[in-house]
């Protein structure tokens, strides 16, 4: 294996493009180090992203927030200014393994991994996060959403990374929040996950909602029912059950040894009900 | 392929070493550095027995390549004591009976000095989760935490 830790973008794409064998990028190394271990992975190269200082920085963009893909999950915490306009997405991505892997791992590659329990990538989909692409083209913006295509593969080339991920300007009155279940209080990988996003008028009529599912399919699903269940709602009962129930027959999961796809199914509205709520109260409270 | 040369700072002083690109920094510590208070327990990152502190973030030494440690600065647990002069951590551990076996230990008192760094007070639950990432399999955990509440009592008085 070759170790390369390019200090430049365009290092390190001239060096994917460059390789003919295995080539994988290293952020946190949180998912990569495991499988380089269990020998389910051999590269040929590895190359390390974390000494491109564009790469390491949380930075404003008209009113929003660019990630940089090397950036870890305690920085997220760290940052007050995204928490504020972010809640749902970093508490998702601190969710995430131990203080030991939140000093590592990014949420980028959270994303790559391309896991369908990925904590991270609902509260993403439901914020309509934009992962940069970059490759040997130059770069193309693409909708988080679009980014994995089924467990463990993703719709990059072999020559693309990810170079960072931009959450929009938040707006006024509107929040997100993520929860997930797992069978103990800290570490451990989620059953289900839901994040959603939702946006309300003055008097508290909601106005705008997206929510999103993980661990109940191949991939994290956006399920435009449930948003559409709490659009010109005050989060009643009877909306609480829409959303609930679009959830659940959204979602599509399998049996394993972390709960059965019937109890995921109910689970996967049970969270989502909870999250709105959640993101209700702090969208009422930025006001 | 040629192996790498990296120099790093280890516990303050300056360190230099040569390893392949496979090996990580636990391999590093231990197999090159003779460095062997970080233990390797699971190799995956999910036991904390292997946490050092690179650049001021506590992580797990397993998860992390050797390579990636030039310039970096490496903090284990040999770091911990003064001389003979035990950390306050350490005493307590002792005085608490909070280990057993021993293997998690390196790695608690890294982590548990990592929080009290950062959080001079802590309460019992910031504890406990700070620490989750750490197992221990034989003391059911209540020692170490009352080791490292009562450690942060004494280091409390003593500034």
């Amino acid at each position: 294996m070759n170790y390369q830790a390019p200090t430049t973008l365009k290092d390190a794409v001239t060096l994917m493009q460059g390789d003919t064998g295995n080539c994988r990028i290293l952020a946190g190394g949180t998912d990569l180090l495991v499988r380089l271990r269990s020998e389910m992975e051999e590269p040929d190269t590895v190359i390390d992203i974390k000494r491109i200082a564009e790469l390491d920085e949380i930075a404003e963009e008209g009113g929003g927030w660019r990630i940089g893909a090397a950036v870890s999950g305690v920085r997220m915490a760290e940052h007050a200014a995204l928490v504020a306009a972010w809640p749902g997405v970093v508490e998702a991505m601190n969710l995430i393994g131990s203080t030991q892997i939140q000093s590592r791992a990014t949420m980028a590659g959270n994303l790559c991994n391309a896991s369908p329990a990925a904590d991270s990538v609902p509260a993403m989909v439901a914020a309509e996060a934009v992962a940069r692409v970059v490759g040997p083209d130059g770069a193309r913006d693409v909708p988080v959403a679009e980014i994995p295509t089924g467990p463990g593969r993703t719709s990059l080339a072999r020559d693309e990374l990810i170079a960072s991920i931009f959450l929009p300007a938040p707006q006024t009155r509107a929040a997100d929040a993520y929860l997930r279940f797992i069978p103990r209080t800290e570490m451990d990988i989620a059953v289900a996950g839901c994040g959603v996003w939702l946006a309300l008028d003055a008097a508290g009529t909601c106005t705008a909602a997206r929510v999103a599912v993980g661990a109940v399919g191949p991939t994290v699903r956006l399920v435009e029912d449930a948003g559409a269940a709490l659009v010109g709602s005050k989060l009643e009962p009877d909306a609480l059950d829409a959303l609930a129930e679009a959830c659940s027959a959204a979602a599509t999961p399998i049996d394993d040894k972390r709960g059965t796809a019937a109890y995921r199914v109910h689970v996967a509205g049970v969270l989502a009900r909870r999250a709105a709520v959640i993101a209700a109260k702090r969208a009422g409270d930025t006001t | 392929m040629s192996s790498i040369h990296v120099t790093t700072t280890l516990n303050g002083d300056p360190a230099e070493f040569l390893c392949e690109a496979e090996e990580t920094l636990l391999d590093v510590l231990r197999d090159r550095l003779g460095h062997t208070g970080a233990k390797e327990g699971c190799g995956t990152g999910d036991c904390g027995a292997c946490s050092v502190v690179v650049d001021g973030r506590l992580v797990c030494a397993c998860l992390m390549l050797g390579a990636e440690a030039a310039g970096r600065s490496i903090e284990t647990v040999e770091g911990m004591a003064e001389g003979d002069k035990l950390h306050p951590l350490q005493r307590k551990f002792l005085d608490h009976a909070a280990l057993q076996c021993g293997i998690c230990t390196p790695g608690l008192l890294v982590a548990a000095k990592s929080l009290l760094e950062r959080e001079p007070d802590p309460d019992e639950e910031q504890v406990r989760y700070w620490l989750a990432g750490n197992l221990c399999r034989c003391t059911g955990y209540d020692k170490i935490i009352r080791a490292v509440l009562d450690a942060a009592a004494e280091m409390r008085e003593a500034s």
